[in-house]
């Protein structure tokens, strides 16, 4: 356990009661040490080895769809029984992880929930970066990408229309929205601070660029009016397609006849996933963040401990769903669904069902233990281990359904290529990618949001 | 802009372009010189780019086969079998499906060759003239002719021919795959070689003592016809036949049997042996198996039949005629007829004759017509040697293949399909063969060459078969029974007069341990493993490897593809510590061959199996390197099999691609079946609930008011061949994958034909079950579609529009059949000539889509388009789709549900009607007819 923990500990017993904000912060040391972050910090060998090592993996990715485009499909492991594979495990994974930023940023600011100002903004970004991932999976997946457009309904010579029965249909516009939506909101909350960037930078070319995004923004009484009720509003918008998004990605499976996704409690079980894989992941970034720009006045142990907590809970609805599939296949008396359950405890596959209990049931409940809690180091270790299990939870769903299907003549098994493992990777690390490069451009932090909750937890109005 | 004038007017361009078009997908192709005659008389040119039908027949070991070949514009495109023809009646075999794309296969040979450069007809006709002339002053000794087995009247004649004009010349024929036990086994018993010619439709109890009729007996097509006359258990006043099979590998006949004894093919004659004393003299046989089959047989006098396999010791046969004749059979389920194939010496002999003479150096010149004995002869006869000892040696055949590559010339030879000749089929009906096409590739016939030995220089095969039939048509009536035998495809009531026979001197079965020996098989100590040789079904002996379609078709049962095996019971796999796909030496008298372990549920215990016709290994690219050579561990001596294989692990492995790893039903009720007295009681045991009662829907039903389409299989006739698979393959131009592409589980097929096996896996009980798709009424793949790809047409068939489809793979993840297939890679590769062989009226997918089978709509849509030309709705039968087509038993139906007097609402009606997976309420359109099996009542099936 690290020292941190134990200082944690004695200082405040536990850690959700630290405050929202440490430190005798001002609205001008606010400013200058999150603008400071992008403006005056100087990049240090850190970034530059991690800027390498993501841009040689986005450049993986790149070659591997690029080779996917010219071969085609066929350079994945899947076959005429197991059609999806790793692209759509990555894609379910990648659409969870952008939900818990919006629901981060629109749930809890529609509940008041103070303690979220300090990761709202972050986590927002791995939204709009996530769901970016998440968009181009199912299309680098489909047979003939280069047609994708033709899920759209657009006026053609030829009146053809999509098939609106289709979940698929159905995401493709959840999809869409989501990602308008996400970056809407995230631009729109960037406002205020792209302002104070253009005020407080020194160069031309960044006072340039700055102003140019910050939309005229001159801190008006009414510019925060309007910028009061759209944010509001969108928070309003967003949050139902919080439930919405990832509803309609588990009737992806739901509506199908396979045992196994063929079930009603799919669209909940999926975001409760999604919830939790997002949650732990925007821990991730919380904890990494805090400590690589020493952003501990900020983000104190309180978020931690919340964050872990909403992570532990999440878990529960995982784990009441691991247990009510098995016990509605075997109270079906459906012969497929419980020859499906059986197959996904010890069946081939069965390694990747029990990966999936390890870390997204027991893993999550050492969150009971404050020590835990208050231990970043710890609570990264859970996070990382949660969040491959979440990706092993959405593979076996996958793989355990197909590979036993109904006539046992057709049964195969999937063995991931090369190819399935350099896109997967390729992915995340063209995520960090673009994170760090946000992270680098923008204030990870809202610092008008920050100023105005230092004034309310310290009541340092200046 | 600048106003240029145009190189070429639109006209021109048009032209230049559909010129470079022709010439690119055309090749050389042009239809024959000669006049042939399609099928239907007064067809041609009635519309332009209507297909055309031409009778004609294909050989193997010289029986013939009934086919119509399907003509458009000159290509012909697909096969289907010849109604009139005795050995078709309207199917045929995997084998006839595939020879379409041997004909067109690229990789054929193009070019005379002299020690492997390129060289003219002409050159080879100065050589061989000079040769000859010399050859003709010691009266041609040392000439030496090598063809395969043959029963064409104009071959024959002109083989006779080179025969008197060179008298110490000898001809030879070779057959890897032969009839020589079958022909010695008649001799035995009725002193002379006679073909066995059998009436399935009459035999009631029938016993094969590893005589696969249904899977490579010349005539299969019919027998399996004829067998399934007498297995109609929904007609109560027919009696159902029961099969009896005792053999060592799993075959067609076996898997077909209601009792089925699994022994090495070495221990059937003794059965056989037994069955005879039990049979003549009374008692009890010594197993209850065999004791039943005996009384069932005896019970049965006149109505039973006991037929031997050509792998079978001639003895054996003998046994079998002789036990006919005491049963009363002769006459009745079996008549015997001059061998329609030429025996002057049995074919094992004759290819030994010449492999001796020419290691002792007496041959000169040796010409191979069509023929590959470096590969295929008996690996004692050592005839790769031999021909090094030959000065002058001429291969003719399809391929620069192995003896090709060791022979000082090679002529390309032409296809069956390319040229005129003449062959008898298995009951004697002669037919005349027309060719589709002028040669592809310059190739010659093998009248034309011998032709050049008898000093005819221009001989053309038209004119020489012509010649033939003038013989024996007469002049005046030439012309008229020319045409009509060419229309028809068979020479009006030629088939051979049965022979009356009378058993020989010494009727006696031979003692069991005379049997055991014979012509089949070496001896040896008994314990000891033995090994037994049968031909590929599908590659044969090795002269199909080519052809990719075959190599891909699963083999009915060990669904491998592409490769071959070292075929075992699982005991025998346990016992030696083998696993499946592990290399394995097999050694026998020294020879060694290397072939990758698979276990066959129900293989014979204490042996091992190979089939004939892998490994070669100049077979173009398709067939070389494919598999093991069996050939290499095969003998003159016992050539079918033999004792004392060694077997030896290497602790390699050869990975082998099956199209299905899992034989179980898993206690789902996929095939469903009962035996003959638990239908006769409960008829309705294949309906479950929703058989009975569909499962209510949300949706309303849409209405069908014109055809709506439905298809019945039925499981009973079904004998597991494959033809429809492959039919399927070339009516819908559907790719091959390849080893590896099957290996990861995509082959293409748009109809599979399942194999389960129930029970213990020494005696397991296998059904074959056809699966295409089902053309679901609330069809999964249709719901999920974003894009609508997968549509229902208006008269009720699942559509998959090719060029709106994107590639979701949504469809295939929902259906329950897992029918649908999907264009991984672009697996249909861009070979001009091959576009020319494909159906024009179907569509070539790309990659990235979907395909599957949708009722062969072609064939719906050119019906249609004939019935609302004249003003008509369509016929019942007038659609019949590929595999509906080419299936030897009939057990597919396809027709219009509307039309209650269609065939396939009379299929539908029968109790045995059901639907696959019916429970997931996916209302298919294809159902299936539960299997029955005579067996008793209380047996499992």
């Amino acid at each position: 356990m690290s020292s941190e923990a134990a200082q944690v500990l004695d200082e405040y017993g536990r850690p959700g009661a630290a405050p929202e904000i440490q430190g005798r912060h001002t609205y001008g040391t606010i400013t200058d040490k999150i603008a400071g972050l992008v403006l005056e910090r100087r990049c240090g060998p850190g970034f530059w080895i991690t800027l390498g090592v993501t841009s040689a993996l986005a450049v993986i990715f790149a070659v591997s769809l690029i080779y996917l485009l010219v071969a085609g499909t066929g350079i994945w492991g899947l076959n005429n029984t197991e059609d999806w594979g790793f692209m759509i495990a990555s894609y379910v994974w990648w659409i969870a992880i952008g939900n818990s930023g919006t629901f981060i940023s629109a749930f809890l600011v529609l509940l008041r929930q103070r303690w979220r100002t300090s990761i709202n903004r972050f986590a927002e970004a791995m939204t709009i970066f996530a769901v970016a991932m998440a968009g181009l999976m199912p299309i680098m997946h489909l047979g003939r990408p280069w047609f994708f457009y033709w899920l759209a309904p657009y006026p053609d010579k030829m009146s053809l229309w999509p098939q609106w029965r289709s979940p698929l249909e159905w995401d493709f516009f959840a999809n869409t929205t989501y990602l308008i939506l996400s970056i809407l909101f995230w631009y729109l909350g960037l406002l205020p601070d792209l302002a104070t960037m253009r005020d407080q930078a020194h160069k031309r070319w960044q006072q340039l660029a700055y102003g140019l995004l910050a939309l005229g923004w001159r801190g008006d009484a009414r510019h925060w009016h309007h910028y009061e009720s759209a944010y509001r509003l969108l928070a309003g918008l967003g949050a139902p397609l919080v439930i919405s998004v990832h509803s309609v990605v588990a009737i992806d499976f739901a509506f199908a006849d396979l045992p196994g996704w063929h079930s009603t409690i799919l669209p909940p079980y999926f975001i409760g996933g999604a919830l939790y894989s997002g949650i732990a992941l925007a821990l991730t970034i919380t904890i990494s963040l805090r400590a690589l720009f020493g952003l501990q006045d900020f983000i104190t142990p309180r978020h931690l401990a919340n964050l872990a907590k909403l992570m532990l809970a999440c878990s529960f609805v995982l784990t009441y769903t691991y247990a009510a599939e098995i016990f509605t296949a075997f109270y079906s008396a459906d012969h497929f669904e419980i020859y499906t359950a059986i197959d996904r405890l010890g069946g081939r596959y069965a390694f990747t069902y029990w990966i999936a209990i390890f870390c997204n049931v027991v893993v999550p409940q050492s969150i009971w233990f404050r020590r835990v809690r208050a231990s970043p180091l710890a609570l990264l270790v859970v996070t990382v281990i949660i969040n491959v299990g979440m990706w092993d939870e959405r593979f076996m769903i996958i793989v355990t359904s197909l590979h036993r299907t109904f006539l046992p003549s057709s049964w195969h098994t999937f063995v991931p290529t090369f190819w399935d493992w350099s896109t997967l990777v390729g992915s995340l690390g063209t995520f960090v990618l673009l994170f760090l490069l946000f992270a680098r451009c923008f204030p990870v932090i809202s610092m008008a949001e920050l100023r105005r909750l230092n004034a309310r937890v310290t009541g340092v109005d200046r | 802009m600048l106003d240029l004038p145009p190189l070429m007017d639109r006209r021109e361009a048009m032209k230049l372009m559909s010129a470079a078009l022709a010439l690119a997908a055309g090749g050389c192709a042009h239809p024959p010189l000669d006049q042939i005659v399609p099928y239907l008389e007064g067809q041609e040119g009635r519309d332009y780019g209507e297909p055309l039908y031409f009778a004609t027949a294909l050989t193997q070991g010289g029986y013939a086969q009934g086919i119509l070949a399907r003509s458009n514009m000159g290509r012909p495109t697909k096969i289907e079998g010849n109604p009139r023809h005795p050995a078709s009646l309207g199917a045929t075999t995997p084998i006839e499906q595939g020879r379409i794309l041997e004909l067109w296969d690229p990789g054929r040979s193009r070019a005379v060759l002299h020690d492997g450069e390129i060289a003219s007809w002409d050159e080879l006709m100065t050589m061989l003239t000079a040769r000859l002339a010399r050859l003709q002053t010691s009266g041609g000794a040392g000439l030496r002719l090598l063809t395969r087995s043959s029963s064409s009247p104009t071959l024959l004649a002109l083989i006779d021919a080179v025969l008197a004009r060179y008298s110490q010349a000898r001809w030879h024929h070779h057959e890897p795959v032969n009839r020589d036990n079958v022909h010695e086994g008649a001799r035995l018993a009725f002193g002379r070689p006679l073909e066995p010619v059998y009436h399935f439709d009459r035999a009631v109890t029938v016993l094969s003592l590893e005589a696969d009729f249904l899977g490579c007996m010349p005539g299969k097509v019919r027998h399996a016809r004829d067998y399934m006359q007498l297995r109609r258990p929904d007609d109560s006043r027919s009696p159902m036949s029961r099969l009896y099979a005792v053999e060592c590998m799993p075959s067609l006949t076996g898997a077909n049997a209601d009792y089925r004894l699994a022994l090495p093919s070495s221990r059937i004659g003794a059965v056989a042996a037994e069955l005879a004393a039990r049979l003549s003299r009374g008692g009890k046989a010594s197993s209850a198996w065999l004791e039943s089959a005996a009384a069932d047989l005896d019970s049965h006098r006149g109505s039973s039949l006991i037929l031997a396999g050509e792998g079978q010791p001639a003895q054996v046969h003998a046994l079998a005629h002789d036990m006919n004749g005491r049963l009363g059979n002769i006459g009745k389920t079996v008549d015997f007829i001059q061998p329609p194939v030429e025996i002057r010496e049995l074919a094992g002999a004759s290819l030994a004759a010449l492999a001796a003479d020419m290691h002792a150096g007496r041959v000169d010149t040796l010409l191979i017509l069509d023929g590959n004995p470096v590969y295929d002869a008996p690996a004692d006869l050592e005839f790769a040697r031999a021909l090094e000892r030959v000065p002058a040696s001429i291969h003719h055949g399809l391929l620069v293949d192995e003896t090709a590559q060791r022979c000082a010339w090679h002529v390309p030879a032409a296809h069956e399909l390319e040229t005129w000749g003449d062959a008898r089929a298995f009951d004697g009906t002669l037919t005349i063969q027309q060719p589709l096409i002028a040669p592809l590739y310059g190739g010659k016939s093998a009248i034309e060459l011998l032709g050049l030995l008898i000093g005819e220089l221009g001989y053309v095969s038209h004119d020489v078969v012509r010649a033939t039939w003038r013989q024996r048509f007469g002049d005046q009536q030439l012309e008229q029974r020319w045409r009509e035998a060419l229309r028809t495809g068979i020479v009006a009531d030629s088939a051979s007069a049965f022979e009356k026979v009378t058993a020989a001197e010494n009727p006696t079965a031979p003692p069991a341990a005379h049997a055991e020996r014979g012509a089949g098989g070496s001896d040896a100590a008994p314990g000891e493993l033995e090994i037994v040789f049968r031909p590929d079904p599908f590659l044969w002996d090795g002269r199909y490897a080519q052809v990719a379609w075959l190599q891909e078709l699963p083999r009915p049962l060990t669904q491998l593809t592409w490769d071959n095996a070292a075929m075992m019971c699982p005991r025998l796999a346990a016992q030696l510590g083998v696993q499946n796909e592990e290399l394995v030496e097999l050694e026998l008298e020294g020879r060694v061959a290397e072939a990758p372990v698979w276990i066959v549920p129900g293989h014979a215990d204490g042996a091992v199996t190979m089939m004939l016709g892998w490994g070669r290994t100049s077979a173009g690219t398709v067939g070389s390197l494919r598999g093991s050579s069996a050939y290499a561990l095969r003998s003159s001596r016992a050539p079918w099999f033999a004792r004392g294989v060694r077997i030896t692990r290497t602790g390699r492995r050869r990975p082998l691609a099956s199209v299905q790893g899992h034989h179980g039903m898993e206690g789902r009720d996929i095939v469903r079946g009962a035996s003959l007295a638990a239908y006769r009681v409960n008829s309705g045991f294949a309906k479950k609930k929703a058989d009975i009662e569909p499962p209510e829907s949300l949706y309303p039903d849409v209405p069908y008011p014109g055809y709506a389409w439905g298809m019945s299989i039925d499981l009973t006739s079904c004998i597991g061949c494959g033809a429809c698979t492959i039919a399927c393959q070339a009516e819908n131009n559907i790719p091959t994958v390849g080893k590896q592409q099957v290996l990861v589980g995509r082959e293409m097929h748009w109809i599979r034909v399942d194999r389960y096996d129930e029970g213990p896996p020494s005696a397991p009980r296998t059904a074959f079950q056809p699966v295409p798709c089902m053309q679901c009424e609330h069809a999964p793949c249709e719901a999920v579609c974003p894009v609508e790809a997968s549509v229902h047409d208006a008269e009720g068939i699942n559509v998959q529009v090719y060029n709106r489809c994107i590639g979701t793979r949504f469809c295939e993840n929902n259906c329950p059949y897992k029918v649908r297939r999907f264009n991984f890679f672009g697996y249909t590769p861009n070979t001009p000539i091959l576009d020319a062989m494909r159906n024009p009226d179907v569509t070539v997918r790309t990659r990235g889509v979907m395909e599957k089978c949708n009722y062969c709509l072609q064939r719906v849509v050119r019906a249609r388009i004939v019935a609302d030309r004249e003003n008509r709705t369509l016929h019942d039968g007038e659609v019949v789709t590929a595999c509906q087509a080419v299936c030897p038993t009939q057990a597919i139906v396809f027709g219009d549900l509307n039309d209650p007097r269609s065939q396939v609402r009379i299929a539908k009606s029968s109790p045995r009607n059901y639907a696959l997976l019916g429970d997931l309420d996916t209302r298919p359109r294809t159902t299936y007819l539960a299997r029955i099996v005579n067996t008793a009542a209380d047996e499992p099936v």
